[in-house]
């Protein structure tokens, strides 16, 4: 069992508020991930469930007891570093047993546990090495081995796959999520890779400024998202989004004018918003098409185009000035300039209010 | 015209000479003083200097009748160990906080430490020598020890909290989550992985008490005197004679020289340590 109550959790540093009152469950077996910018307060946040940084106000609570004040030591959790902090002078073998020996365990059952570790990992060859004798992605499994033969009650990641080149990360990043079925381990991972949010987690905590934007699991977010924040910040490439003002309020729906002069007619309500309140509309990559001229909503020209193969991602302005980004063929290529017109469903849309809020459409934020 | 390859020859023929004429000329003054030793007192102040002349031992020999040396260079072997330990056992937990737990203030004492040693020892000669006078210490070895202690205290500290520095905190960090208290944490984790630069310190130490004359010769006279007491009193109730004081200076240079030399590689490590990480 690892049920992780955090509730009105707040630090700063030297007068500067970091964490800004942050309420969250962590229930057990599950796998959350923080993600949002630098300096979102994401890493801040899991050090003070570790217990490496003191909390300013607020509680943690961890199978219904408080930890809040909790030496690290005592709270059974298990981190994983961005640097991997292997003990240097110590081999692999040492380093994967020394909590244990910390702890006083028999001998005979901390070579169990280090091998069991290490049958898990691939590292039963490496046990006899020293840190610095190890590539990159051999010591982040030591680092994982050394979580895992503890068996603590919550896995912490501290963006553990950014020292490791492209390759390297996909490949950790399943190796992660499979540990996670095998171990059925409650884990809580920090990255600013959204797309390893996306992949990993079973429930994603959005962080931006301190505060939590927006809680649930991957695609909740990616369809629902809260506000232009969260709406921005999943997706590669992110959610386009054009500025207008609502035009129509009826009870069939509403209908936004853009700066560009297209209306759009939307089956949705607007919410509190009179006709004329700005607000904007956001369209994912793949729901812009381009089509024949006359046949959609906006003119646009093309800036640069990447091709990736399978895709082509098509940077575009709009008449306004907005940029937007559309998912096209991967054989498909606009001149540098070139006049486009793009054509989306109303029904993919994202409305959003003059404060970023969604309207209407999107789940209310989850506590 | 000289390709790529002889240039880059050229360079590294220049660099080497200019090298070993530097390391000549700071090795100059002790191969003199070593020669002046094996050399008879004519031979010591004749003129011109004299490179080529018959070796003898006699200044050593005279030496070691005149004065007990082995209890001179005892006396030096003590207290410059002991203060060295001393200091090592109040600078690492210094270091370890100023270190690991920084405050705004932490800086400032660093440079307030260091600036102690601004301070020049003669202006406090008289209260050292009164307070070591009336509490029963003068020509005694704890009264140097305590003093070395304290006077090399501001660089060890600054020593080790930069080899500290170097340590990336994550890894205490990593032994705070699994289980250490902080005496483990320093113990089994801290010590170990610095401990290259924590010999460097030490060997740095030492050397520092072994050659420090001015309290050693104002603090003490027979019982606790170490080698440079007795090098100081081959220079000025006898007159100069040349070749006995360089032979005595010859023997009080000597272990440390020695020791040194031996610890070198320590040293060398304890001075290039970012490579631990």
């Amino acid at each position: 069992m690892a049920d992780l109550k955090i509730r009105n959790l707040k630090k700063g540093f030297d007068g500067t508020a970091i964490i800004k009152g942050i309420d969250l469950d962590v229930r057990d077996r599950e796998f959350v991930v923080f993600v949002g910018p630098s300096g979102c307060g994401k890493s801040t946040l899991l050090r003070l469930i570790a217990g490496l940084e003191e909390v300013t106000s607020g509680t943690i609570e961890l199978d219904g007891k408080d930890i809040t004040d909790m030496a690290p030591a005592k709270r059974d959790l298990a981190m994983v570093f961005q640097t991997y902090a292997l003990y240097p002078h110590m081999t692999v073998g040492k380093n994967l047993s020394f909590a244990l020996d910390l702890a006083g365990v028999a001998k005979s059952e901390i070579k169990e546990k280090v091998e069991n570790a290490a049958r898990i990992l691939e590292l039963a060859p490496l046990l006899e090495r020293k840190p610095k004798q190890l590539s990159g992605g051999q010591r982040q499994r030591v680092a994982i081995g050394r979580a895992i033969v503890r068996n603590p009650k919550i896995f912490l990641f501290d963006e553990p796959l950014s020292n490791l080149d492209a390759a390297l990360r996909v490949q950790t990043r399943l190796e992660l999520a499979r540990l996670h079925q095998d171990l059925q381990a409650t884990m809580i991972y920090v990255t600013h890779d959204q797309v390893e949010a996306m992949t990993l987690a079973d429930k994603v905590v959005v962080l931006n400024g301190g505060r939590v934007e927006q809680v649930g699991s991957p695609l909740e977010l990616y369809h629902h998202p809260a506000n232009l924040f969260v709406a921005g910040f999943l997706g590669t490439p992110k959610m386009g989004f054009l500025r207008g003002v609502v035009s129509r309020c009826d009870a069939t729906g509403c209908e936004v004018q853009l700066e560009s002069g297209a209306r759009v007619p939307l089956a949705q309500t607007a919410g509190h918003l009179a006709i004329g309140s700005p607000v904007t509309l956001g369209v994912r990559p793949e729901h812009l098409n381009v089509v024949a001229a006359g046949q959609g909503r906006m003119q646009v020209i093309a800036d640069v185009s990447e091709r990736l193969g399978s895709d082509t991602f098509c940077h575009v302005r709009s008449h306004s000035g907005e940029m937007l980004t559309v998912r096209v063929r991967g054989d498909f290529s606009p001149g540098y300039g070139e006049a486009l017109e793009l054509a989306f469903e109303p029904a993919h849309c994202h409305l959003f209010d003059a404060d970023g809020q969604a309207i209407g459409k999107a789940l209310q934020q989850a506590a | 015209m000289l390709t790529l390859k002889q240039t880059r020859r050229l360079h590294s023929v220049l660099l080497g000479t200019l090298a070993w004429a530097i390391a000549a000329l700071i090795f100059f003054p002790i191969l003199w003083m070593f020669l002046t030793s094996l050399k008879t007192e004519i031979d010591a102040i004749a003129m011109p200097p004299q490179f080529f002349f018959s070796p003898t031992l006699e200044n050593y020999l005279l030496i070691n009748e005149r004065s007990d040396y082995f209890s001179f260079a005892w006396n030096s072997v003590l207290i410059s160990f002991a203060a060295t330990i001393l200091c090592m056992l109040i600078a690492v937990p210094a270091a370890y906080s100023m270190a690991f737990f920084e405050t705004r203030h932490t800086k400032r004492t660093l440079l307030w430490m260091l600036s102690t040693k601004m301070l020049p020892p003669v202006g406090v000669l008289m209260p050292i020598y009164l307070l070591a006078k009336s509490a029963g210490l003068l020509d005694s070895r704890i009264s140097l020890i305590v003093i070395y202690t304290l006077i090399n205290l501001p660089i060890v500290v600054w020593m080790i909290y930069t080899y500290f520095k170097d340590i990336p905190v994550d890894i205490l960090e990593a032994a705070r989550l699994d289980g250490a208290s902080t005496w483990q944490e320093i113990v089994r984790v801290l010590l170990p992985i610095a401990r290259g630069g924590l010999a460097s310190t030490m060997l740095l130490s030492l050397i520092l008490c072994w050659n420090e004359a001015f309290w050693s010769l104002n603090l003490t006279s027979s019982a606790a005197a170490p080698l440079t007491a007795l090098v100081a009193s081959y220079s000025s109730p006898e007159g100069l004679f040349w070749a006995k004081l360089s032979a005595v200076s010859t023997l009080a240079c000597a272990p440390i020289l020695i020791f040194g030399w031996i610890s070198q590689k320590q040293l060398v490590r304890g001075l290039s340590f970012g490579a631990v990480k």
